[in-house]
Formats: structure tokens, sequence, C-alpha cells
């Protein structure tokens, strides 16, 4: 069991920055998640800490080891693929042996570690199967196991889930977890699927285009992302923003977006005053806008005139895709709301859960105001 | 399919089946008459019975199975690098994989002879030095067959993920290429290999200027100059062998059906 530590990494692929001065330190028994859309370096991170990619600059530490030089056999990690990378022409007992025999371990001992990780995933009766004979689910499960057998320091996932289908992979989630409780060790798993990170992680580091946008608890995350970029990209659907003006009325401040404006309550104004007059861009997510009939007593409720454009009804929520002047945005509300398409509603946004991003912080991707 | 159209399709088949194996039967039946006015296999009889018959088949077989050995060890942790590392140059060693189908026997045999036979090689000088070239020419003369079946077998497999797997399992590279890749494209480079030693087995040019009647193409020409029968019945053996290397290939092939598991898109 170990730490792992990326110290300003870079890596360069020609021109292209994949990595751009990376620094996470992520403790020992922690299930840190890198999180992210295609391409934002997650899986080339993944890469550089199992030795399968160099790293242009910077230092990778597997506990105080600088690791930078070490062969990935010699890094005590075990990495469990997409693909899962299981040998078609050995069985489910050899696959999961391999790494065992190429460390000379006595076969007792490889019976031992086999059988025991193939208990702990089900997987007994599969042993003497070929990858061919297995589902996409056992597969996956086969390829976890290899990963156990070695006892490694450090597990490496790099989506895993990927392959499996909606119901299987929500189930497998589940079991990752389990084994992360049971096994104590450090789990680096790479997604670029939301969810999974936030059901998943004590820690999520959310990248895009090679830098980390923001490292913290998945809570965290999503109450108080750092940027318009993790506003958006973390919750489902994606959080509503409006460019807007704060605009100042005596004691008061409003957000105006043109089309409406909602009042900033009391006890957060002295956090934004300082930008009256000024352009920002105002973030709510979809389940704190509500039909006022449903909301929830004693927020501090901003009333917003709005058309219907769409309604999508899921069951146990109804999804709104409203229309107020040249503004479009979602809401996630109670089942029970009878709305039409068409309708000109009323709908409330809870003004406690609001989030204020400043675009003269950085144009492409403007700062939270905290 | 119309009634008509089946029947033209068998008049195609059967057209095709008689231009193939018409002059086969001739020459077969042509091998029987050794013996005047009986069938007799007194042709072949000969043909085993005569020393240089398996002395030059022995001898080709032998550098055959060199050649394909060597081909192997050459081309296939080659082919794999390439597909590793250097995918850009696939279209480059694809061009130089056909170089042998473009550049004409003699050429190769005579561009040998020149710069090998002289200081500082001085290989046509020995038997064993003689041997060596011809094995050297052979591996680049079947080169093509062996490329492309190596190629493909590892074009069925996720070759990157395999090896990298491998790689976090704590596996140096000969264990990879040896003990996760090489089992994976086994059919394949047997199949490449059967093409090779057949192609060794009958080749003519390159072995009559190296090492003359020692190997089985020259051999097999110098009957078909002076013994009609025997040479007929050669033919025919000739053929036999390389169906017989045909039917190992299916028969490896049928017995394993590649499938690929790692990278299943």
């Amino acid at each position: 069991m170990a730490s792992v530590t990326y110290d300003h990494v870079w890596k360069k692929f020609g021109d292209f920055v994949a990595l751009n001065d990376l620094n996470i330190h992520i403790e020992d028994k922690e299930f840190l998640v890198l999180v992210g859309p295609s391409g934002c370096g997650k899986t080339t991170a993944l890469r550089c800490l199992a030795g399968l990619e160099e790293v242009t600059d910077g230092q990778v530490k597997i506990g105080d080891r600088v690791v930078n030089d070490v062969p990935p056999k010699d890094r005590d990690i075990a990495m469990v693929f997409q693909s899962y990378a299981l040998y078609p022409h050995m069985t489910v007992f050899d696959n999961m042996a391999f790494g065992l025999k190429l460390r000379k371990v006595p076969k007792q001992e490889i019976q031992r570690r086999v059988e025991e990780a193939a208990a702990i995933l089900g997987i007994e009766h599969l042993l003497k199967r070929k990858p061919r004979e297995l589902s996409g689910g056992q597969r996956q499960r086969v390829a976890v196991g290899r990963a156990i057998v070695r006892e490694p320091k450090v597990f490496l996932f790099d989506e895993p889930l990927s392959n499996l289908d909606a119901k299987l992979r929500v189930q497998t989630r589940a079991e990752i977890s389990k084994l992360h409780q049971r096994l104590q060790t450090t789990f680096i798993y790479v997604t670029h699927d939301q969810v999974e990170a936030m059901t998943m992680a004590t820690r999520i580091a959310v990248m895009n285009k090679g830098i980390l946008q923001q490292l913290d608890t998945p809570q965290n995350l999503y109450d108080k992302p750092a940027n318009l970029f993790v506003a958006g990209f973390i919750g489902s659907p994606s959080m509503n923003f409006f460019p807007a003006h704060l605009r100042k009325d005596g004691n008061d401040l409003f957000v105006d977006t043109g089309d409406f404006a909602v009042k900033i309550p009391e006890d957060r104004v002295k956090t934004y005053a300082p930008f009256a007059g000024r352009e920002v861009i105002f973030g709510i997510r979809p389940e704190d806008i509500h039909n006022p009939q449903f909301a929830p007593p004693g927020i501090h409720a901003a009333s917003v005139e709005c058309k219907v454009d769409v309604t999508e009804l899921m069951g146990n929520e109804i999804f709104l895709y409203m229309v107020s002047g040249k503004h479009n945005f979602v809401a996630r509300v109670d089942p029970r709301t009878r709305f039409h398409i068409g309708d000109k509603v009323q709908l409330v946004f809870n003004m406690d859960n609001f989030h204020l991003f400043d675009p003269a912080s950085d144009r492409e991707n403007p700062v939270a105001i905290r | 399919m119309s009634k008509r159209n089946t029947l033209w399709s068998w008049f195609w088949m059967i057209l095709g089946g008689l231009y193939f194996f018409l002059p086969l039967l001739a020459t077969f039946e042509f091998s029987l008459k050794a013996r005047k006015g009986v069938y007799s296999f007194l042709a072949y009889e000969r043909v085993f019975a005569d020393p240089l018959f398996l002395r030059t088949f022995i001898f080709s077989l032998e550098m055959a199975v060199f050649t394909a050995l060597a081909g192997i060890l050459l081309i296939f942790p080659t082919v794999y690098w390439i597909r590793l590392k250097l995918p850009q140059l696939r279209g480059l060693i694809e061009f130089v994989s056909m170089l042998p189908f473009v550049v004409p026997a003699i050429v190769l045999v005579f561009g040998l002879i020149r710069v090998f036979s002289g200081a500082p090689f001085f290989l046509t000088n020995t038997f064993t030095g003689t041997n060596v070239l011809l094995v050297a020419a052979y591996v680049v003369l079947t080169m093509p067959y062996l490329y492309r079946s190596i190629d493909t077998g590892l074009q069925a497999i996720d070759v990157r993920t395999l090896t990298e797997a491998a790689q976090s399992l704590g596996a140096g590279w000969g264990t990879i290429l040896f003990r996760v890749i090489l089992p994976n494209v086994r059919v394949s480079i047997l199949s490449g290999s059967f093409l090779a030693v057949a192609t060794v087995m009958g080749e003519f040019t390159i072995a009559s200027f190296l090492v003359g009647i020692r190997a089985f193409g020259p051999y097999m020409s110098l009957v078909g100059q002076n013994k009609t029968y025997e040479s007929s019945s050669l033919a025919i053996i000739s053929f036999a062998l390389t169906w017989a290397f045909i039917g190992l290939i299916q028969l490896l092939n049928r017995g394993r059906v590649q499938t690929q598991i790692a990278g299943a898109h």
C-alpha cells in the first residue's frame, strides 16, 4: 500500500500537451477518480503512473520512491484495462496466475491466491474456461482478479466498465467499491462517466485539456465547483448558465439576465458586492429549479416566468426544457407537476444554491466567485 | 437464385475443374505408363529408388526448415515492433515485403554471388557457406508469404493492450513476445511457414546457381530433361507434397479459431 504523487508532471506528444503541470497527491488507501471528457489527459496520467508512457517533465512518485525511470514491471502496480486485455490462449486460472508465475511465486501460493481472488469475485467455477467462453461481465471480473492476486501497492483502473451494459455497470460499480473497502489499497480509477466518479470516489480529480480543474470530494465538487467547466461537467443534466449583469439596487443585489432578474439573498450579498455592475455568469442546477406548488419550504425563492418547450417524464421526476426570452434552461421538477408544452408558467429558482462565475478571470473557463 | 443461374454456376465450376484437373490426370496417367502396355507404379519405384531423390529432398527440406525458422525470427519481432511502436512505417515495410515478387530470382542470386563470393565473406568457397547464402536468399524470397501471414495474425489481436497488460504484470520483452504474442499468432506463423517451405522445396533458379544438383528443384529439372516417365511421377509427387502442406494449414486453422478478446470493440 502506498501514496501516489504527481509532482509538476508534463507530458507532451510532439506539440500536443497531454498533461499540463499536473499536481496531485493521492493518500494511501484512497479511491481517487480521474474524470473528464475524451482527450482531457486522464488516461495519459494513469499510463504515466503505470510506466506505459514516459513523462516529459516532473516526477511521479509511488510512496516516497520516484518511479520516472522504473520499468512498469517493477512499479508494483496492477492495472485493469478497458478491453480487459485477457490472454485468449490461456485459461482464466492461467490468466490470473500469469503475473505470479513471472515473479516465480511458489505453485501452492499461486493456487491459494488465485482461488482466494476467484472466491472474492465469484468466478471459482470459471477457472478452467478460456476468455472467449466468458461474458463481458465475467471477463471484467477475471481482469480484476488478475490484478488482485498480485497484491499490488496501487490498483489502476482504466475505464473498466465502459464495455458493460448499463445494468451490469451499476452492479459492478458497487462491487468495485466493496472491493476497495475490503482490500484497503490505493485505487486510481479513470472514467468519463461522472456518475461512476461521484458514486465511487473518496476524491475526484476533474481534468480538461491536460489541466487539473479541481481536486475535491464528490460533494464539494457538486456544491462548490471551482470554475465553469467543473460546474458544467459534474451533475446530470448539466447546470444551467446565463450570461448576466450584476445590478445593485439600494442594498440589494440582482442578477439580471435581460429576460429576468433574480435577487441575491442577503447573506450572500457581501460576497458578490465587489462585482456589482460587472458581467457575470449565473449558474443554477436543474434540481434547484422548482414548480412553486412543490418547492421545498424555507428556501430563498426567486420567481421566473418562462414557457414550456419540451417535457420529459422520467417516472420519479420530470425534466422541463424551458424558454425565457432568449435563454433556454432545464428544470428537474416534482413528478406531480402538470405542465404542457407551450404553457406559460412561473418557476422558482432556489437562490440558496446558485453559482456566479467571473468571465474576467478567464474568458474560456470563468472561475467561481466565492 | 433461378434454375438457369444455378446451371451456369455448375457449368463454370466444371469447366474450371476440368482446366485444372485434366492436365494433372493426364500427367498421372502418363506417369503410370513406364511399363509398356500396362499401368504400373514403375516410374515411382524408380524415383524412390534413386538415392539422389532422397538426398536432394532431405537437403531442400532442411534448407526449407532453416528458411522458415530464420524468417520467423527475423520477421515476427520486426512486424510486432512496427505494429507496436512504428505504425507509420507499415506502408513502407509492406512495400519492401513485396520486392521479392518484383526482383527476379536470377537478379537476386547474381547479386548474392557477386557480393558474398569475394572478400571479406568468401561464402561460396565452402558447402556450409553456400548453404547459409542459400537460406539467406530463401528468407528474402519467402518474405512476402511470412510477412503477410504474420501481419494478418497480429492484426487480429490487440497487440498494444496485450503488451501493456503483460508489462504491468511484470513481463519483460522476451516473455511478452514469446509467451503472450506468439501463442496468439501461432496459426498465422505456421501458415506462413508452410507456404515458405513449399516455395523452397520447388525453387529452381537460386538453388541451381548456388548448390546445383544438391537441391530438389535442380534434381527435378534434371530428371525432367533425361527421364520421361520419372519426370511426370516427380511432378505428381511435388503436387501431393504441396497439397499435403495446404491440408495441414487448413487442419490447423480449423482446430484453432482465433478470437479477439483484448480490445473487444
